[in-house]
This record gives C-alpha cells, sequence and structure tokens, in this order.
C-alpha cells in the first residue's frame, strides 16, 4: 500500500509567495482559493462519514446501555445490563458460532483455490482477458439473486443438488436442517460470488512479480513446485494479507446470504432452531422485528469487537505463514 | 548477466504456454460460474412442477414471458427497476465527483494536516459501517425518510474507498508540472481540477463508477430496513416475490433473471475495463 509521498514543496502549488502589501482583490481570492479549496474538496467525506458512519457506530455504544424498544422515545438506563444478557444468551452464542463457522468455511478454502486460480490464469493462455471476465462472472450478480438462486439448488426436496446426488446412490441430505450442512450450503454460495475476484487480485500481484527472481531461482536449481512456494507465495504476502483482511471484515458481516436461505422465505430465524443465523442477521431481527434497540446495539457493538479481533488475528496470522520460506525476510 | 535461453526463461517464469490440463480447469470454472444463471433461467422458462421432476430437463422450456408478466403483476417491479436507477445513478455521480474532487486535493494540493487526515480515510476503510443501522434508522425515521428513495441515496454520497483509489490514481498521473501551467495561466483551482485532474484521470473514474452502480445495485441490507414494499429497489421486490408462504420458484427466478440481465448485459459490454479496473486496484492499493 503506497501511502502519503512525502513532496518537497512544489513552486506553483504552494501558497503564493506573501506578495507586496497591497494585494488586489483578484489576488486575495486567489490566495484564499489555494489555501481553503483542499478543505472544501475533502469536505464531503468527512461529513457524510461523519453524520452516517462514525456517529451511528458511537451513538450504537450509546444506545447498547438503555433498555429501549422502537417505539420508545426514551430508554432506561441499564449500564451493562445488555451486555450481561448477551453473554447469557444462547441464541447470541449459537449465532457466533455460525458466523465464525460459516466465515471459516468461505474464506479458507476461497483464498487457496483463488490462489491456485490465480496460477492457472497467469500461464499462456489464448484469449487472456476472457477467462478473467469469465471467472468474474459470479462477481457482480447480487447477493439476493445468489441467495435466491442457491436456495433453489440446495432446496431440500426437490433441489438439483439432492437429485444430483441421488442419481450417484447417495442419500439426500437436508441442506437447511443440518447444522452443518447450512453452514457449508451458505459458505459455497460465498465462495462461488468472491473466488473469481480474489484471484484476479492475487494474479494482479503475481504479475507484478519480477521476472527476475524467477529466473534467479530456476538458475540456483528449483523446482517449479518450490519456486511456486518459496518465491511466488511469499512475495504475495501484502496481496494475501489484503485479501484475508477485507474478506474476514465482509465475512464476519454476512447477512444476505442466511436470510434468503431460509425455508421458510422472509424469516430471519435463520433456520428453525437458528442453525444458520448469524450475528448480523440475530441484529437486525432483534431492532427490526422484535424491536429490542438497545439489545441490539449491544449485539452490534460486540459484533464490532470480534470483527477487530479477528482480522488483527488474521492479519499476523497471514503474516506468518506466508512467510515461511523467506528466511531473511522481515 | 548471465544470458538465458528463451526456452527456459519462458519456461521459469510462468510464461509457458498453457497445457490441456490448465484449459480443463479452467473450463470447469468456467462452467461452474455460468451454471447458476443457467439453471435460473431454465426454471424461469418452465412452470413450477419441473422441480419435483426426479430427473431435471436441462432444456428450457417456453414459460419465460408469462413467467415474466407474473413478476410484474406481483411486485412493483417496473417501480423497482426505476428506484435502483435513479439510487444507483445519483449515488454514482456523487460518488465519482466527490471521490475525484478530494483525491485531487489528497494527491496534488497542501495544506496542513493533509497526510493524517488522509491516514483516516484509510481507516475509515476498516470501519464495518453497517452496524451503524440502528441509530441510522432512527434519524432517518426523524427526518421523515424512511420509505423514501433518499434514505438510501443520503448515506452512500461518498466512499472511503473512492476517495483512496482516487487519490492513489490522481498521484501517479497527473504532474505537479501541469498543475503550476494550469496556475500560471490563471486557472482557480476548481478550473484545474475541472481542466487539467479530471480529463487524466477519466480512466479510473469510469471503474469507480462502474464499480459503485453495481455495488449501490446490489445492495441490500440498508434498503431492507429502511424501503417498504410499496417503494423498492430491484433487491427489495426480489425479496419480496420470494418471501410468500409458498415459494413458487419459476416465478421467483424469473424475476432473479430479470433483475440480472441488466447487470450481465454491462458486464458483457464493460468486463474488460472491470476486470483490468480490480487488477489495477489490487497492485496499487
Amino acid at each position: 500500500m503506497t501511502t502519503v509521498t512525502r513532496r518537497a514543496p512544489h513552486q506553483g502549488v504552494a501558497p503564493a509567495p506573501p506578495g507586496p502589501p497591497k494585494l488586489t482583490f483578484r489576488q486575495r481570492l486567489s490566495v484564499a482559493d489555494v489555501k481553503w479549496s483542499p478543505y472544501l474538496y475533502i469536505a464531503p467525506f468527512f461529513v457524510v462519514f461523519g453524520v452516517v458512519g462514525l456517529f451511528p457506530l458511537l451513538y450504537t455504544s450509546y444506545l447498547s446501555l438503555f433498555d429501549r424498544d422502537l417505539l420508545d422515545l426514551e430508554g432506561t438506563f441499564i449500564g451493562l445490563g445488555n451486555y450481561t444478557e448477551l453473554l447469557r444468551d444462547s441464541q447470541f452464542w449459537t449465532a457466533l458460532t455460525n458466523t465464525l463457522s460459516i466465515f471459516v468455511l468461505s474464506t479458507g478454502p476461497q483464498i487457496v483455490v483463488a490462489v491456485g486460480l490465480a496460477a492457472l490464469l497467469n500461464t499462456r493462455l489464448r484469449a487472456p482477458t476472457g477467462w478473467r471476465v469469465g471467472i468474474l462472472l459470479p462477481y457482480v450478480v447480487s447477493l439476493v439473486a445468489v441467495g435466491i438462486i442457491f436456495a433453489n439448488l440446495f432446496g431440500p426436496n426437490y433441489g438439483l443438488v439432492n437429485s444430483v446426488l441421488e442419481i450417484f446412490g447417495i442419500d439426500r441430505i437436508d441442506w437447511q436442517g443440518n447444522r452443518f450442512f447450512s453452514h457449508l450450503a451458505i459458505a459455497t454460495m460465498v465462495n462461488w460470488r468472491w473466488t473469481g475476484y480474489n484471484a484476479l487480485i492475487v494474479l494482479a500481484a503475481m504479475k507484478a512479480i519480477p521476472k527476475e527472481i524467477h529466473e534467479a531461482a530456476l538458475i540456483d536449481g528449483a523446482s517449479a513446485a518450490r519456486r511456486f512456494f518459496s518465491v511466488t507465495l511469499p512475495l504475495l504476502r501484502p496481496t494475501l494479507i489484503f485479501v484475508v483482511v477485507t474478506s474476514t471484515i465482509g465475512g464476519l458481516q454476512i447477512f444476505t446470504e442466511p436470510k434468503l436461505f431460509d425455508a421458510m422465505p422472509g424469516s430471519n430465524n435463520g433456520g428453525s432452531s437458528n442453525q444458520f443465523q448469524t450475528i448480523t442477521l440475530y441484529m437486525y431481527q432483534t431492532a427490526f422485528e422484535t424491536q429490542h434497540l438497545g439489545y441490539a446495539s449491544a449485539i452490534a457493538w460486540v459484533l464490532f469487537l470480534v470483527i477487530i479481533v479477528i482480522a488483527i488475528v488474521n492479519f499476523l496470522l497471514t503474516r506468518r505463514l506466508a512467510s515461511t520460506g523467506a528466511e531473511d525476510d522481515r | 548477466m548471465i544470458a538465458i535461453p528463451a526456452v527456459v526463461r519462458r519456461r521459469a517464469t510462468g510464461d509457458k504456454r498453457a497445457s490441456f490440463w490448465v484449459y480443463g480447469l479452467l473450463i470447469a470454472f468456467l462452467l461452474g460460474s455460468v451454471f447458476p444463471f443457467f439453471w435460473s433461467f431454465l426454471v424461469a422458462s418452465r412452470d413450477s412442477s419441473m422441480l419435483t421432476e426426479r430427473v431435471p430437463p436441462l432444456l428450457p422450456g417456453g414459460n419465460f414471458l408469462s413467467n415474466a408478466v407474473r413478476v410484474f403483476d406481483s411486485v412493483p417491479f417496473w417501480k423497482a427497476l426505476g428506484n435502483s436507477i435513479v439510487v444507483s445513478g445519483a449515488v454514482t455521480l456523487t460518488t465519482v465527483l466527490f471521490s475525484t474532487l478530494a483525491g485531487f486535493a489528497f494527491a496534488r494540493l497542501r495544506f496542513r494536516g493533509r497526510n493524517g487526515l488522509f491516514l483516516f480515510v484509510v481507516a475509515t476503510l476498516a470501519v464495518p459501517t453497517q452496524l451503524g443501522i440502528i441509530p441510522l434508522y432512527m434519524a432517518m425515521s426523524e427526518f421523515g425518510w424512511a420509505g423514501e428513495l433518499q434514505a438510501v441515496i443520503v448515506p452512500n454520497l461518498v466512499t472511503a474507498i473512492g476517495v483512496f483509489w482516487m487519490r492513489q490514481y490522481t498521484a501517479q498521473v497527473v504532474p505537479y508540472e501541469l498543475i503550476e501551467a494550469a496556475r500560471v495561466d490563471g486557472c482557480s483551482m476548481i478550473r484545474v481540477y475541472w481542466h487539467v485532474c479530471l480529463p487524466a484521470v477519466r480512466p479510473a473514474a469510469a471503474f469507480l463508477g462502474m464499480f459503485t452502480f453495481m455495488t449501490s445495485w446490489n445492495d441490500f441490507l440498508w434498503p431492507l430496513v429502511v424501503l417498504n414494499a410499496e417503494n423498492p429497489t430491484v433487491q427489495i421486490a426480489l425479496e419480496r416475490l420470494q418471501s410468500g408462504y409458498y415459494v413458487d420458484y419459476s416465478l421467483v427466478l424469473a424475476g432473479t433473471t430479470l433483475a440480472t440481465i441488466p447487470i450481465l448485459i454491462v458486464f458483457v459490454v464493460l468486463g474488460r475495463q472491470i476486470v483490468a479496473g480490480i487488477m489495477q486496484g489490487a497492485v496499487k492499493g
């Protein structure tokens, strides 16, 4: 990630030199223009982020200290009551486990496959762009469409997946009812949509590796596999960290897929016994179905903390994993 | 440096011609990517009894149009399409405008606090803002915006990722000298932005525009919270279709197909640019 480059002050762009005492109106206008317009240009982002990003997040933490329903004008202050209740709430723990399980089932395989796919695309192909466009296709489809299509494919009675299993003499699987298989089905949606996208990002990083490094390894007698694990992979590290951290932040907030996967459409339960309800879905249900705003805010805030902790853990983990094989690295 | 024969060099650097197996695997991937669309259309073009057959047919039937008509009867689909176009169009315009402006300022103008403020923008990339929907919803109700399109547009006027991308790109393609020249010629800052910066960053701005449009078009959680069935976006209309007591999949998937076709057309036309944009962003980001 290139951060702000420090540049020596450049003449024409720097504020005009303090001129003679008598500035014309135009000149003064120009000085003010140079001085203040940058702030004006960046203002929209900060205003929007402040109003719809930062303020709601902070206010969420404030709300989480109250017992407050959607229709209440004022809540009752209960301190950390929502949080202690949350710790004893088995549905919350179920949702947390579900979220982590779906996250592991999606992110892990997805990144491994994305790296493999990128390696395939990094060979000399005919019509390279065509293949890249092809594997990106799922990425442009809306999550709702993905959810609906896969809910149909994994349907318990007439779903295509079960029909195919049956043709091969395998028993039908209750994709909605069984906790593990429901997670697997949801993870499949996530993987289907994101693998190609991540493969392109990894491919871009592979293309950016200087060929001389590979040649040097070749002259040293490294095999293709060795070159992949000891040269390519370590050099992909910054990209892999980026991919893992972004999928962590996105993957832990997964909402649309489990919501649409429910065999009782429109329900926010995430299955009859919450077997695939995720935390964001639980938060949504608590806030907008049962309308406990204070409690839902506590859920949101806990998820926020979970995301930060896991993102940091994954960041450190990827750094370690991807650096094996490169001895003098850092 | 030792000269390396071209053949060896090619073999070493992933430049070798792709083998049969590589093509085979890629084709398998491609089929996997395309199949769900095909399936969706297949179900949409038949009636629901197809799904009860033991071995489902693999050729489209002739019912797509009648199913599509039923979609328009069941939900306000035209309205949803119009709403989605208005929302995504507005969000795209403002995001591109504000991001290029901020990118220009961060990359090429000097002002106190520039580096710190830019770091702040980067840090906000990691903030899961969707967790703030509860107060945001309360605020929108307070304004009387619940159920109205501006409730979906205003929170997405500009994004951190847009500002970040445009700053990186502007720093690469707009030389200081060009800005100086324009200043010497008497351009005000805003005209420097309009006549010098904007034309130079057009490719990245175009990519940002496509990306923003798609993201906005596909957005679900926030519109679900703040809009309602009478005034939906396409995604909300789809969800409504599916949440009947009994799910008629040939109807629901006809709706899904209808909603996906516009985005597929855009993708077929602009796919190359989208791929290039993602790969460029990956290296520079």
